[in-house]
């Protein structure tokens, strides 16, 4: 069945730009900073020629909060919760690559079993994320099922994360060393009850989307880009991934014991929106197996390192013991002062190399904190790629390039 | 069996006929059909959208058709934080809405700018709107913000029907310099 | 298998000069390189195009203010990366306060973009031949630029957190 409405870079021969009757015939269109899919705030300026796009001009800054401003006010420990709420749908993620910049900086091992602990909840995080944006594209396009479906399961997430740290959503998990408490047998009996139940309810999440023949005319060969443009433009995560490159920054530079597990990096074939959806199912697929290894392999041991100076000791402890009290008056009040140095960190986030350059003066505060922010960087090439494409296409191409407005902004 | 049905407001009942007061009447349709107006913006959106979900229903409430025009709207729901740059297209997206309205603000950044004390945040929406009930929590469960919704509900159906005519609904405005 | 900083180095010396570098260092492996504004494009470009080390992503781009540092106050911090062998590199570039002129990274890779737009809003520094340099996160009315280590984090006009009670 030949597609009837052919989308992608069909532009006409020649394109009048040159004539000022086609100029005055230009509409501007608004999509505004409140988009009507919970996406985020950011808006796009869009010059149309009837449905099509001529081309945009992006701004964002809606919803900037000054990250790296505060971050210069604030001790390590209290980072933590600004960087759960920059990529808000994965925020395990962001906690656990703050405090393994701050432990590289500071020399501390983390123990293997705290290191197996975070690889769970990173992956767990990661299916999250994706869940959101492929249910939230279903959406877009017009199928509104496959999020309820989905959210479902997303719940049974939280009650993870809640049995872990106590919270569903804005995580503030682990601790510089290590975490903060065990894993207990509810997370873990939950746990082995997910990974039972989700893959039947995802397999039925993909029935509806990966065959259907409406949702692959409406995705298939729109917003593709090229290996080359991907890479110009910074992408990294699955939007690169559904290019052709294969740069996993779990692959390329290891971190907490990644290198320990067996996992494939899906790559797609041209970089198109049906590519970037196939690809994020399937790292959910390879995120469970990541997890079911994990779970598998847990090693005994403790789940935070020794370090007295940075990890605050046990409550009785402090109640008790002297070394204990003096220990927690200096780490809390600031007496402790980290190293001078500098130091980059990257963690594989849920939309691609989410990386934090630290640079320490000796005092409590970091003297810069930067983020890379992958939605930043990548999201750029937006308006380049909905040159010529229709309205309804360059929402689906938005939609699934997965951005979040608090990592967009920061 | 569970009896579903709304109690009826005091009244007089007879064969064919119930007298209430008009106020009883409109609160209760108001009450039960409010349309949210979902601003969403940060993290608070991530849990409005699991209250949107099927887990914690939000839809029966009454709130089954979440419009994004203003115009067509009773609910603002403002979730996450409001930067100084998003100001003013949160203050026209008010403006447009048609009487009555109501807002709700969801989240520590909406109701006081929540933990950024900063230069670009505008600390808490009720500098550019007036607000009728806050949401604490960073983010609030989906519990809490259906218990924001169900405050919203109970001051819908108390509320009478001349007060978006009164002199202290106008000073209200006034204050805000909102015509 | 990533390259070693010394040949990364010597590579640099070459191209630009022994003398234009003006400080070597290797914070935790990762070779750090501080060059003047003038020569930076140059060794990046010879970078990307060299054949073996293929610096072909741009990783980061950030600014710093180190006041203490004087006559060099604002610089820009760049990161790259060789997925071909998995060498990252990181360049410095400082500039003084009176006048942070500073060459546009868009030469060489489209990323630098909105990340020099973003340094200038925060930072102030100018970036020569970029297409677009204008305000990209603040309000666009904003005269002052507020990372810089001279302004406070609190907004000043608030008038209810009263900053005694706040230990500021």
């Amino acid at each position: 069945m030949e597609q009837l409405i052919k989308t992608g870079n069909n532009l006409p021969d020649v394109f009048p730009t040159d004539s000022e009757d086609f100029a005055n015939e230009l509409v501007t269109l608004n999509l505004g900073p409140t988009h009507p899919a919970t996406h985020g705030v950011f808006q796009n300026i869009l010059q149309m020629d009837g449905e099509r796009i001529v081309s945009g001009v992006s701004t964002i800054g809606y919803i900037h909060r000054a990250f790296e401003k505060i971050a210069e006010h604030r001790p390590f420990y209290q980072i933590t919760p600004l960087t759960d709420r920059l990529n808000y749908c994965s925020s395990p993620i962001n906690n656990m690559g703050w405090h393994m910049t701050v432990e590289k900086l500071l020399g501390v091992t983390v123990p293997k079993r705290a290191q197996y602990i975070r690889v769970i909840v990173m992956e767990l995080a990661r299916i999250a994320d994706h869940l959101i944006c492929n249910s939230i594209l279903g959406v877009d396009s017009g199928a509104f099922s496959g999020f309820l479906y989905v959210f479902q399961e997303r719940e049974k997430i939280y009650e993870i994360f809640e049995e872990i740290c106590g919270s569903r959503l804005t995580t503030n998990m682990g601790r510089v060393g290590g975490m903060e408490r065990d894993l207990n047998d509810i997370a873990i009996a939950k746990l082995k009850k997910f990974l039972i139940e989700f893959p039947a309810v995802f397999k039925e999440f993909e029935a509806l989307f990966n065959r259907n023949r409406i949702f692959m005319d409406r995705v298939i060969d729109v917003g593709p880009i090229s290996k080359e443009m991907a890479m110009d433009y910074g992408f990294t995560g699955p939007n690169l991934r559904a290019a052709g490159i294969d740069y996993d920054v779990r692959v390329m530079n290891p971190y907490s014991s990644y290198e320990d597990f067996q996992f494939d990096i899906p790559i797609g074939e041209n970089g198109d929106t049906y590519d970037r959806f196939m690809v994020r199912n399937e790292e959910v697929w390879q995120s469970l197996s990541i997890i079911q290894q994990a779970l598998d392999k847990l090693p005994e041991g403790p789940y935070h390192a020794d370090a007295p100076h940075y990890y605050l000791p046990e409550k009785d402890d402090v109640y008790t013991k002297m070394e204990a009290l003096i220990y927690h008056f200096k780490i809390i009040m600031g007496e402790i002062d980290a190293p001078k140095g500098e130091v980059y960190h990257a963690v594989e986030g849920g939309n691609g190399e989410l990386g934090f350059y630290l640079v320490s003066d000796g005092g409590r505060a970091p003297a810069r904190l930067h983020f890379r922010r992958p939605c930043f960087i990548y999201y750029q090439a937006y308006t380049e790629m909905a040159k010529g494409m229709m309205l309804s296409d360059a929402i689906l191409v938005l939609s699934s390039l997965n951005v979040i407005a608090g990592e967009l902004d920061a | 069996m569970i009896d579903t049905n709304l109690p009826a407001p005091p009244g007089i009942e007879g064969p064919g006929f119930f007298a209430t007061a008009l106020d009883n009447v409109v609160g209760m349709a108001r009450k039960n059909s409010l349309w949210p107006l979902p601003f969403a913006t940060s993290c608070c959106g991530i849990e409005f959208m699991a209250t949107m979900a099927s887990h914690y229903d939000l839809a029966r409430f009454g709130s089954e058709r979440p419009s994004f025009s203003p115009r067509q709207a009773d609910l603002l729901m403002v979730m996450g934080t409001i930067a100084k740059k998003m100001g003013p297209v949160l203050r026209q997206t008010y403006e447009q809405m048609a009487e009555p309205r109501w807002v709700l603000s969801v989240g520590a950044c909406a109701s006081s700018g929540g933990i950024f004390d900063t230069y670009s945040v505008l600390q808490g929406i009720d500098r550019i709107i007036p607000v009728d009930v806050y949401v604490p929590g960073c983010p609030p469960r989906p519990e809490q913000i259906i218990e924001g919704l169900l405050k919203i509900q109970e001051l819908a159906q108390n509320e009478s029907t001349r007060r978006r005519d009164s002199e202290e609904y106008k000073a209200l405005l006034e204050s805000y310099s909102i015509q | 298998m990533p390259f070693s900083n010394e040949e990364i180095l010597k590579f640099a010396q070459q191209t630009i000069g022994e003398e234009n570098i003006i400080e070597v260092s290797e914070p935790h492996g990762l070779l750090t390189l501080e060059v003047k504004p003038e020569h930076l494009i140059g060794l990046v470009g010879d970078l990307k195009n060299h054949l073996d080390f293929q610096f072909t992503f741009m990783t980061d781009l950030c600014g710093m203010h180190i006041p203490e540092q004087i006559g060099r106050e604002l610089g820009v911090v760049y990161m790259f990366h060789s997925w071909a062998s998995n060498t990252l590199i990181r360049l410095k570039t400082f500039a003084p306060i009176e006048a942070p002129l500073i060459p546009s990274m868009t030469a060489h890779f489209n990323s630098a973009n909105w990340m020099e737009r973003e340094t200038y809003d925060f930072y102030g520094i100018i970036f020569q031949s970029h297409p677009n340099l204008i305000r990209i996160l603040n309000v666009d009315d904003m005269d002052y630029f507020p990372m810089r280590k001279e302004y406070p984090l609190e907004d000043q006009v608030r008038k209810d957190k009263v900053d005694e009670f706040f230990g500021r």
